[in-house]
């Protein structure tokens, strides 16, 4: 990354990946691109799913008190207990992408390629990709392999580091 | 009347501001972008996009539902 430019430079440490997770690291380095910084995101345990070829992001209520869907006029929540009921998650899942589709929000495929077109520099943990066996083949094209010091690097060089 | 218009309406952050900068950097240094947005958060954006990255927000307007910005590409 060259230093000549002038630019901010802004890291985020992505580590999870459920749909609605997905979200802050995509929409802040999109955004951040488009405002002329330097944005570097890496991805780390639950976070590494969201770099794979075929995304199959899921959503659940459970433990998640504060996940209130607007329905009927109001919002509510979701006994945890419900979770356990087959179906109720993928429900989840579906009601949140119907009303993502509904109101115009961008996709999280869409959103990784303007990353990637953006010029967004996408690291993969390396000893977590190892530890969960996932393949390089599998991940989108663009990523590189790195570990913690390659992360500490950037992050020494950027104003702006985020743990999502 | 602007150079290219882009219809952003409907689209929720962030997608008015990448699309709009993406229109822009197709742009001739000069040129201008209209940009019909209905997201209400659009208005911070832009001001905030103009400010730090140096392209002019000329106009700001609302008409009925629809926020129209043109901004115009810097130097």
């Amino acid at each position: 990354m060259s230093d000549s430019s002038g630019a901010k430079r802004m890291s985020i440490i992505v580590t999870k990946g459920s749909l609605d997770w997905a979200y802050p690291p995509f929409i802040l380095s999109t955004t951040a691109a488009a405002m002329g910084l330097d944005v570097t995101l890496f991805f780390t345990f639950y976070g590494l799913p969201l770099l794979l070829k075929d995304l199959d992001l899921k959503m659940t209520p459970l433990g998640n008190p504060a996940m209130k869907m607007p329905m009927m006029g109001g919002h509510m929540g979701m006994p945890n207990f419900m979770s356990m009921i087959p179906g109720v998650d993928a429900g989840a899942t579906v009601m949140m992408k119907d009303m993502m589709k509904k109101k115009g929000v961008a996709t999280i495929p869409e959103l990784r390629s303007l990353a990637i077109e953006a010029g967004v520099r996408m690291i993969a943990c390396q000893m977590t990709m190892d530890l969960f066996e996932y393949k390089l083949e599998d991940m989108v094209e663009g990523i590189e392999l790195g570990g913690a010091a390659a992360y500490i690097e950037v992050a020494t060089q950027s104003e702006i580091n985020l743990f999502i | 009347m602007a150079d290219q218009t882009l219809d952003a309406k409907g689209l929720n952050c962030p997608l008015p501001i990448l699309k709009a900068k993406k229109a822009l950097t197709a742009l001739p240094p000069g040129g201008t972008l209209e940009v019909l947005a209905t997201d209400p958060g659009a208005v911070k954006d832009f001001e905030a996009f103009a400010r730090t990255t140096g392209h002019e927000l000329i106009e700001s307007t609302t008409e009925g539902n629809v926020f129209r910005f043109v901004l115009k590409r810097k130097a």
